[in-house]
């Protein structure tokens, strides 16, 4: 009966399905640029108002640094992770995708892959304009690590989540009340790992990064699993 | 759940009878900590309050997995239930830890490891109820609360994890006796107040769920028959 | 672009069969607290085209999404070529296109592009012919590279229907497709009904323009309040006379309501 019509999809054709989705949103964001510039100007205006609201001495800066550019580089990454799905839903491509034969893990990873995309493009130009604000010496290198599993993690919860905050009222608000409780070990993760890789001598020699992955591990994995739960009218 | 209406009674009167049993433990029975004098008794409550919260949100975690299996909306009402008392008791965990922690550290928060993360256990659940009342319609606002549910649970020990390697260099207070070894007095009450926690919380969860499936059913009789037909 | 005239996925349909296109029986979906499906069942046949009638809030756009595999009924089947579309919903999905009041199509692509993107989705092979066919057929080939939000209303819904007959579904649904455009569009559309159905494949057509729509109908079915309250029909003398019927099955619903909407 299902017979000839199976054409169930090998990964092969999986691939080209997440290609597909991906490249879409690539061009759409790059033809509006809307997440990408509110993410990053959102990001650079909270790193100057740190410099406002506390007294950024040079002394303090390895101890406190770290903290500083995460804390702006995910607050302006939260406005981002919710865009991408509040336009699909207000647009109603959303029910484009469901209605079509893709996997919804697909969908998941497609979209995961993009916002892990925004939030590099944002601390691409976070990390610099933090070393020359509060003169600080950053070797990109060691932190690249840090940076991508940081990323991989932020993106995996914040994927999910902003699937769920789009269909809620004050969705703006949600997506940061659900995703930052739940991404506490993250920040606690890259900011350590980050101090210590810049020298900050108050942070702690824990392995960190092992930490990260184990979290990036295990929130992609449910993220993918409990995508479609999410998605379901 | 308890559907009996005799056997939700005994459990109340269990629950209050045990009450009074670990109450009068704590107050006459259980000598004072030698170091922390009187005020250490609060601890007992304390480390039950704080059981019986994980307890609460670990069921939410249980019912939500099978929800998402089964779709069966008594399974959501119970893990609504549950996680309602999960944030009532982690509130008091935390309030309880800062009464606690005045007279004998002369500080109202410390950052320990255990405390920190029932903090952010606090928030990731009073999330969970806001995400539920800010999602308009009911069987979406249970599938999300669902997958809240078991994301939410999943990260405890990792939040616990980062939180005490980040805190190890600090000489924080222990939310603990300040003597490792517990003398036998101190390990039977505290065992008996844990019980009669648990017991209180298992009535409460009863006639909470209890509460929540008369509200979905209620619901569904707004309109009869297929109210009939879909919630049997 | 007819269903018999492959853009190939890759799957050789089967030989079409006495089996219905599409089969629903006992559907209920709910939405919070109302019920917007009650019970509802219908069955298009190859080569047919049924009309969906009824009031607003009866269930037409409901019942439409929950065809296109959109919302889970409560309770209930779907049988769409005999497969079991709540078992098997990606198979069904390459069996079914929906074109409703939404575009699902990105304001910021053009109309190439999102052909090309959906036509991906679905698994199309030889793209590119299938695309261009699909804008020539449409006769939109011309605004094909400009953004889909610089179209008007009556090109974009054009484009609409392109992506959903892109991987030639065996089924097709259209909820009120006629609503914001022109009376050019509305013929254009009418036609392509009826060479969807005349080439074997099955339509599910909902509006509320009975005069449209009863030139294209072999069948009609008459929602009321989330239930079947009439099926009309088969076409006699080459068209439906709805008018009456579907007054008298919707009374006690009070004509003038029927009069006032569109």
């Amino acid at each position: 009966m299902t017979g000839a019509l199976t054409a169930d999809l090998g990964w092969r054709a999986y691939a080209r399905q997440l290609y597909a989705l991906m490249a879409k949103d690539v061009i759409v964001e790059r033809r509006t640029k809307d997440a990408i510039t509110a993410m990053l100007v959102f990001s650079l205006l909270v790193l100057v108002t740190f410099n406002f609201a506390l007294d950024l001495r040079a002394e303090i800066m390895p101890a406190v640094g770290p903290g500083v550019l995460w804390t702006a580089v995910v607050l302006g990454s939260t406005l981002g992770l919710g865009r991408t799905f509040a336009v699909e839903r207000d647009q109603g491509t959303l029910d484009g995708l469901l209605m079509a034969p893709v996997d919804r893990s697909a969908l998941y990873f497609a979209k995961l892959l993009a916002n892990m995309l925004l939030m590099a493009a944002v601390l691409l130009v976070s990390v610099p304009v933090y070393a020359a604000l509060f003169n600080v010496a950053v070797r990109p290198l060691p932190l690249l690590a840090i940076v991508v599993l940081g990323i991989v993690g932020f993106a995996a919860v914040g994927t999910l989540f902003s699937a769920m905050a789009a269909h809620t009222r004050a969705r703006e608000v949600m997506l940061p009340i659900l995703l930052f409780p739940v991404t506490v070990p993250i920040l606690i993760g890259v900011v350590q790992a980050t101090g210590l890789a810049l020298g900050n001598p108050a942070a702690r020699d824990m392995p960190w990064l092992s930490l990260l992955l184990g979290f990036d591990a295990m929130y992609v994995s449910l993220g993918a699993v409990t995508f479609e739960h999410a998605l379901e009218e | 759940m308890l559907t009996s209406a005799g056997a939700r009674r005994a459990l109340v009167w269990i629950a209050a009878i045990a009450s009074a049993v670990s109450a009068a433990m704590i107050v006459f029975y259980v000598p004072n900590d030698r170091v922390q004098g009187v005020v250490q008794r609060i601890f007992y409550f304390h480390l039950a309050l704080a059981w019986v919260a994980y307890l609460a949100f670990f069921l939410v975690l249980v019912a939500s997995v099978v929800y998402l299996v089964s779709r069966d909306l008594r399974w959501d009402a119970f893990a609504r239930a549950s996680a309602e008392l999960g944030v009532l008791f982690t509130t008091l965990v935390l309030i309880v830890g800062s009464l606690w922690g005045k007279p004998i550290w002369n500080t109202w928060w410390t950052w320990d490891p255990r405390l920190t993360t029932t903090l952010v256990l606090w928030f990731i659940y009073v999330a969970y109820l806001m995400l539920r009342a800010y999602t308009p319609d009911v069987e979406r606002g249970a599938r999300f609360g669902a997958i809240l549910g078991i994301v939410g649970f999943v990260d405890v020990p990792i939040v616990h994890f980062s939180v005490q390697w980040w805190r190890s260099l600090h000489p924080d207070p222990v939310f603990a006796r300040s003597d490792p070894q517990l003398p036998t007095p101190m390990i039977v009450t505290l065992l008996v107040t844990i019980a009669a926690m648990t017991l209180v919380f298992c009535a409460l969860l009863t006639y909470r769920t209890m509460l929540e499936r008369m509200r979905d059913d209620n619901r569904a009789l707004e309109d009869d028959e297929v109210g009939e037909r879909v919630y049997a | 672009m007819l269903p018999t005239a492959p853009c190939p996925d890759g799957a050789e349909r089967e030989e079409p069969a006495l089996r219905p296109a599409l089969e629903a029986a006992g559907l209920v979906r709910r939405y919070g607290s109302t019920v917007a499906l009650r019970g509802v069942g219908l069955v298009v046949r190859r080569g047919e085209a049924v009309a969906l009638l009824g009031p607003n809030g009866a269930g037409k756009t409901t019942l439409l999404r929950v065809l296109a595999t959109l919302a889970r009924p409560s309770a209930g089947s779907i049988v769409v070529d005999g497969v079991d579309a709540l078992r098997h919903a990606s198979v069904a999905r390459r069996l079914v296109g929906l074109v409703a009041h939404q575009t699902f199509l990105y304001g910021e692509l053009t109309a190439r592009e999102n052909l090309r993107f959906y036509g991906r989705l679905y698994g199309l092979h030889d793209l590119d012919a299938c695309v261009a066919r699909a804008l020539d057929v449409m006769e939109i080939a011309q605004r094909a590279d400009a953004p889909i939000r610089t179209l008007s209303r009556g090109m974009q819904q054009r484009v609409a229907v392109a992506r959903a007959t892109l991987h030639e579904p065996l089924v097709l649904l259209l909820d009120e497709p006629e609503t914001g455009l022109d009376d050019a569009s509305q013929e254009r559309l009418a036609r392509l009904i009826a060479r969807w159905a005349h080439g074997g494949g099955a339509v599910l057509v909902a509006s509320h323009r009975l005069e449209w729509v009863s030139g294209l109908a072999d069948h009609a079915v008459v929602l009321r309040e989330g239930r079947v309250a009439a099926t009309l029909g088969p076409r006699q003398n080459g068209s439906l006379d709805l008018a009456r019927a579907y007054h008298e099955a919707i009374s006690g619903q009070g004509v003038a309501a029927m009069v006032a909407s569109p």
